[in-house]
């Protein structure tokens, strides 16, 4: 993707709102004067009379960091210390907070909060420096190259005095058109280890007050009755059991039918009440299916000819290339459908203020989804919606539905009350269990060729299952010639340069609602990739990591050179191929949202009596680490995300009913199931590439890898747990 | 019903029905929001609090349970010297990521230090492992006890 920032009107924005300085950009990207319209300006930065300096944070912060890397951007381009600068989410503007990936829509997904915030929020800062040694000099009757902002302090010659001084001078000035960045040799907080996150000491005292915390006065809390099968509707109910909890307020059908709001005091009466109701269910056009007949109809697809032929190969040529290989490679794979599970279960507050505005305070990962859909529930203008963002519990995709699910569900709700109390939905773990979105269930079927050598001569590569992006609003985004790239990115992208690869994509019908999934199609994959390229390298006898850099050998191609680098130096920092007896090694790598990622995991033991996994080392090209801790933690969230599911993890349905209620039996990854892991970051000068999502792919089919290296077990249907592999 | 409770060194006297978990008690009585809703049902330790010293499960403590008991939560552990030494670790090492399951990591923490100062990296495996983070910040948990007690040591 390619942003063109010289047209989009950066900086046109600087502007006086009393002794307030406001950085930040035009939406329309005309080249308005400063200051003309200061009250409509949204900014970047904000400085106040005091010298208060103000990152205003367009992503929301559910864990990786934005809080963090945002202010960094700006205290690094202004000269702060980390401790001169606060952050405050952005308010609903999607003209001036969206993603520059996502068009004219705001939102977080896609790794990309610092690869589309990375020269945004540093040009601000840098104007913002301008303006301020402008401002100084004037003052000061200097020349504006001998002024400088070190720490919060404006210096010439023997004259210093806080940014505080200037702030209403510098709001009187035009913003720069095109401030100088810093170059990379002068960053003091980009890339330093030093540099903490900002929201840990209220993380871990309890202060941090995230959406479900939210008690505004009169509130009440709404929950939803939901069918058991997704698409059932209400046709009637009974609150009489529910009338007897103290604290039960109402209940009420929502305007879709598709389940009963149940308002009451507090939470505690809320979840009795809702037990308590009664409600009859219309199951005509609801999901009837068990997840093991979605399963045969994923696996019957792919052996049928793919819908759409996604790499325009020529599969029978590629088809005779591998049946006339000295070794052939046969495997079919199976991807369970897998909850996001949120630490957070989702909620979100709907209020109506004495003004007629409705403002949503929420958790929210796509402010400018709820934003639409609110006007259309409502009746009303945008400027008469606001989103307060607040703290997020965990994400992993869930909270980001193409059709807001949650948010319009409590505005439903909201709305079949007289508006005059803020409802509080809040759903419970079961909800989130069983009534959410999912990674969808998805197949392959694989044959590789190999010639007497053990070289690769022929690929071919069938996926089938349901499509993510198709009937949303990121259709036209994702979906191209009838293929949603989700579900087989990571596949024929992949730098690998694999000789005669066909790709076949078959989409199986709806089985329930699916979602993005942290790395989407990665997920599943880079599983077969990886395990693949494994399964290849020990049939032709061949070590496993220098089988594949034998297909990243084009040095000329930096995509290559990357995705080898990682490779190596995980293989080197691991001490591959040197372990205790009885353990093994597995390795994989992987390259997803412009970063490459390569784990190596250690196991020992026995799958049927218990394997344990003693070490994952990762090495992550990432470009530029703006915070270097920051971008470990994502490695190792993300390892720790995709190894738990793998390990023991699947949603299934019966009836169309999911089977799994809980953490109980959708038992999360626990502290003592990995012992160890190490990351290493590739020292790089390109611009910043995502962190969020890249560490888990690799993971599952090191993990895999491992395996098969230490039993010769190779897992191909998960969960491992339901394939023969136990852990200790 | 009136009830009361001993909670963070004061006396509360709170409506609740028997058979309310403290967890609610605390969270929409009380608004205290450290403590956390993760699951309901004892599985993930984000409502952990101490009940007499010992860390329990406020959503499966009942209010009627409590009687005389002194509850701490997230909000008082850090006038504790044990829970100081581990929120300072916490910031230290910068453990937390979503951070919605940290009050009852710190919580648990806290607990395993008080009985065992100098716990090994299987002992801290065996007290933790009620408690989830979906972020899988457990390396950081891990290295944050440690940290703690190294504190509590010097």
């Amino acid at each position: 993707m390619t942003i063109n920032t010289s047209r989009r009107g950066f900086l046109k924005g600087a502007a006086a709102t009393g002794a307030v300085l406001l950085v930040g950009m035009r939406g329309d990207g005309a080249l308005a004067a400063a200051g003309a319209d200061s009250a409509q300006l949204n900014p970047f930065v904000r400085i106040d009379a005091d010298g208060t300096v103000t990152a205003i944070v367009k992503h929301f912060e559910k864990g990786q960091g934005p809080a963090t890397g945002l202010p960094t951007l700006i205290a690094e381009e202004i000269g702060l210390r980390m401790d001169q600068i606060e952050y405050a989410f952005a308010p609903s503007d999607p003209q001036v907070y969206n993603n520059l990936f996502f068009g004219p829509f705001q939102g977080t997904g896609g790794s990309t909060a610092m690869a589309n915030s990375w020269l945004q929020y540093r040009q601000a800062g840098a104007a913002a420096r301008e303006m301020l040694i402008s401002a100084a000099a004037q003052s000061w009757g200097v020349d504006p190259s001998t002024v400088a902002i070190e720490e919060g302090i404006v210096q010439a010659g023997d004259r210093s005095a806080p940014i505080a001084e200037f702030v209403a001078a510098a709001a009187q000035l035009e913003a720069p058109a095109e401030p100088r960045l810093k170059d990379p040799s002068e960053f003091r907080l980009i890339g330093n280890e030093t540099v903490r996150r900002k929201d840990s000491a209220i993380k871990g005292n309890g202060q941090a007050i995230y959406a479900m915390d939210l008690h505004l006065p009169n509130q009440m809390v709404a929950m939803i009755k939901r069918p058991e099968s997704r698409g059932a509707t209400v046709t009637g109910m009974d609150d009489s059991a529910s009338r007897d909890i103290k604290g039960f307020v109402s209940a009420a059908i929502l305007p879709n039918k598709a389940g009963v709001a149940v308002f009451a005091e507090n939470t505690w009466a809320a979840i009795q009440a809702r037990d308590a109701i009664e409600v009859e269910w219309d199951l005509s056009a609801a999901e009837a299916r068990d997840s093991d007949q979605i399963q045969a109809e994923i696996m019957a697809a792919l052996d049928a000819e793919p819908e759409y032929n996604v790499n325009k190969a020529d599969a029978a040529a590629v088809t005779a290339a591998i049946d006339g290989a000295e070794t052939v490679i046969e495997r079919t794979f199976y991807f369970p459908l897998l909850a996001h599970a949120p630490m957070e279960p989702l909620n979100c507050t709907i209020e109506q203020t004495e003004a007629g505005e409705i403002v949503l305070h929420d958790g929210c990962q796509m402010p400018t989804g709820p934003h639409l859909a609110y006007q259309q529930i409502f009746g009303l203008p945008p400027e008469k919606i606001r989103i307060n963002t607040m703290l997020a519990g965990g994400s992993f995709g869930r909270r980001a539905t193409p059709d807001a699910d949650y948010q319009v569900e409590a505005a439903l709700a909201f709305a079949v009350t007289d508006r005059s109390r803020p409802v509080k939905l809040v759903w419970t773990r079961e909800d989130d269990m069983r009534s959410g979105y999912y990674r969808p269930a998805f197949g392959h079927k694989v044959r590789v060729g190999l010639d007497a050598q053990g070289a690769i001569v022929g690929w071919h590569h069938q996926v089938a299952g349901q499509s993510i992006m198709k009937g949303t609003a990121f259709e036209s985004f994702a979906v191209h010639d009838g293929v949603d790239h989700s579900s087989i990115e990571g596949i024929a992208d992949s730098p690998y340069q694999i000789p005669g690869m066909a790709l076949g994509l078959t989409d199986t019908p709806k089985a329930t609602t699916v979602l993005w999934w942290r790395s989407v199609g990665h997920t599943h994959t880079a599983y077969v990739m990886e395990t693949m390229m494994d399964l290849a390298a020990r049939a032709a006898g061949q070590d496993p990591v220098a089988f594949r850099l034998a297909y990243l050998a084009d040095s000329s191609d930096p995509d290559q050179n990357r995705k080898a680098q990682v490779l190596k130096l995980a293989a080197e920092k691991a001490g591959w191929g040197d372990v205790p007896a009885g353990h093994a090694q597995g390795v994989a790598v992987h390259k997803s949202f412009g970063s490459y990622v390569a784990e190596v995991v250690e196991v020992s033991g026995d799958p049927e009596s218990g394997l344990r996994i003693h070490k994952v080392t990762c090495a992550v090209d990432c470009g530029i680490a703006v915070n270097p801790d920051v971008v470990r933690a994502q490695m190792e969230g993300g390892i720790g995300y995709g190894i738990g599911h793998v390990m023991r993890d699947q949603i299934t349905l019966t009836g169309g009913a999911v089977d799994q209620y809980n953490f109980p039996d959708y038992e999360p990854l626990r502290i003592g199931d990995i012992a160890q892991i190490d990351v290493h970051i590739v020292p790089s000068a390109e611009a910043p590439t995502g962190v969020g999502e890249p560490g888990t792919p690799p993971s599952a089919p090191a993990l895999a890898n491992a395996i098969g290296s230490l039993s010769g077990l190779q897992v191909t249907s998960l969960p491992m747990s339901e394939n023969g592999v136990t852990f200790a | 019903m009136a009830m009361t409770l001993k909670l963070n060194g004061k006396t509360h006297t709170v409506d609740a029905e028997p058979g309310t978990p403290l967890l609610w008690v605390i969270r929409d009585e009380l608004k205290l929001t450290g403590t956390k809703f993760g699951c309901g049902v004892a599985s993930c330790g984000a409502c952990t609090v101490h009940m007499d010293g010992e860390p329990v499960r406020a959503c499966q403590t009942y209010i009627e349970d409590v009687a005389d008991a002194e509850i701490t939560t997230i909000e008082a552990i850090g006038s504790d010297k044990i829970g100081a030494a581990v929120q300072q670790a916490w910031v230290e090492l910068d453990v937390v990521q979503c951070g919605y399951c940290q009050s009852g990591q710190v919580m648990s923490a806290v607990g395993l230090l008080s009985e065992n100062p100098k716990p090994s990296a299987q002992e801290i495996d065996d007290y933790m492992s009620g408690n989830a983070c979906r972020c899988a910040t457990y390396q950081r948990i891990r290295a944050g006890i440690q940290r703690a007690s190294d504190i509590l040591e010097a």
